[in-house]
């Protein structure tokens, strides 16, 4: 297999309703896609069983790789730091202070790095998912709702970041409700699967 | 290796982050002052009894924090950024039972000194307790972080919590007493024994209840 992620066939149950089945993707090193669509229809739960934090009710879910995941819970202690609590995350997977430097640069946070977790805005707190996403190394990004509350600016980080991480064979997965600039992007229509 | 060290090191701050490293000091000295005050200063009873007394505000002191063991972390989502690490359940428990027996072990040991003085324990006395609670403190973390663990996705779970591991702590609580009688010489076997097995089924059983979180 030379994809870094592939769903073959999975359906996937939330309660009793079936969100979704028979639903195959894959994506190979430098691919993207969007799973786009309404509120509801299980873009979140898709991303989910792609992080194999949910078991799918049937078929397979392959990963090639580490992953990164943004979800809708910062995961970053709030009583510390932001560079603190970025560098738990740096120890966990391993990586060095340099790689979270970068990721800081890159997403426009070196200022903040003095500053509570908790005293960050929406969209500074996304930024910070993302540096942690970008300073983990793993080729398998999960992105779910990464840019909510983002302004202008930091959606062109955003799309720069992606467009960097395919560049060196990464993978992305990507969840929005609205559109974001990202060049070269496949779209995957999850309120057309209901 | 040092992600499981990052892992340690983080419950460790967060356990004494805000001076909460006392907490189960004041709370033990708290169980050591009023005992004597509700039971009369009649020496020898309390002599009697407040060993037993000392085991039963170790226990509680070990559930003391159990809303903060667990529930944080699956609400941050950490939890969640652990296990797509492929961090396996099991050692995420593992670490977490190591760090809070560390965490209320050691200040528990230190007020254990003080506690056994006001229950008017002579020196032969406190010396058995403290190598009972010693002993026991493993299996006193792992049934703390398993009800954590267990009640962790329950709102208002913390006051279940300390219902489910009693049943299961209630050997510790017979046999630590037990070493405190002159007759009861095996006591400290046992209650190594019954240490040890709630040490080992700790992080599998907890291992599978923070599976259960994420379902």
């Amino acid at each position: 297999m030379s994809e870094l992620l592939r769903l073959d066939k999975v359906a996937c149950i939330r309660g009793d309703r079936l969100l979704f089945e028979d639903l195959s993707l894959a994506l190979a090193p430098g691919e993207a896609l969007w799973l786009r669509g309404p509120n509801g229809t299980g873009k979140s739960s898709l991303i989910r069983l792609a992080a194999g934090l949910l078991r799918a009710a049937a078929g397979t879910v392959e990963r090639r790789g580490r992953c990164a995941l943004i979800d809708e819970a910062l995961a970053l202690d709030a009583e510390l730091p932001l560079r603190r609590a970025l560098d738990f995350w740096a120890r966990v997977d391993t990586v060095d202070g340099h790689a979270v430097d970068r990721a800081m640069a890159a997403m426009a946070l070196a200022p903040l790095s003095d500053v509570p977790v908790a005293m960050l805005s929406t969209g500074q707190r996304k930024r910070a998912a993302m540096v942690r996403v970008i300073a983990s190394g793993a080729p398998i990004w999960l992105l779910d709702e990464p840019a909510n509350g983002m302004d202008d600016a930091a959606q062109g980080r955003l799309v720069a970041a992606i467009a960097a991480h395919r560049a060196n064979g990464g993978a992305v997965l990507l969840a929005s409700h609205f559109a974001l600039a990202v060049p070269d992007l496949a779209e995957l229509d999850m309120g057309a699967l209901a | 290796m040092t992600t499981l060290l990052a892992l340690l090191w983080r419950d460790l701050r967060r356990a004494w982050g805000s001076g909460a490293l006392w907490l189960p000091v004041l709370f033990f000295l708290l169980v050591a002052t009023a005992f004597p005050f509700a039971v009369g200063p009649d020496a020898p009873l309390l002599r009697r009894a407040g060993g037993g007394m000392v085991w039963v505000a170790a226990l509680l002191a070990a559930l003391l924090p159990i809303d903060r063991l667990v529930r944080p972390d699956r609400d941050a989502g950490v939890l969640d950024q652990l296990a797509v690490r492929g961090i396996a359940d099991e050692v995420i428990a593992a670490v977490k039972i190591l760090a809070h027996g560390i965490a209320f072990g050691l200040p528990l040991m230190i007020a254990l000194f003080p506690a056994a003085a006001l229950l008017a324990q002579d020196a032969a006395r406190v010396e058995v307790l403290a190598t009972g609670i010693a002993i026991a403190i493993p299996a006193l973390a792992s049934l703390a972080v398993l009800s954590a663990a267990l009640t962790a996705g329950l709102k208002g779970g913390s006051a279940i919590g300390g219902l489910l591991v009693l049943p299961l702590a209630v050997p510790l609580l017979i046999f630590g007493a037990g070493m405190l009688d002159p007759s009861g010489r095996g006591a400290v076997k046992l209650l190594g024994a019954t240490s040890l097995l709630l040490t080992m089924i700790g992080p599998f059983a907890a291992g599978g209840a923070l599976r259960g979180l994420r379902e």
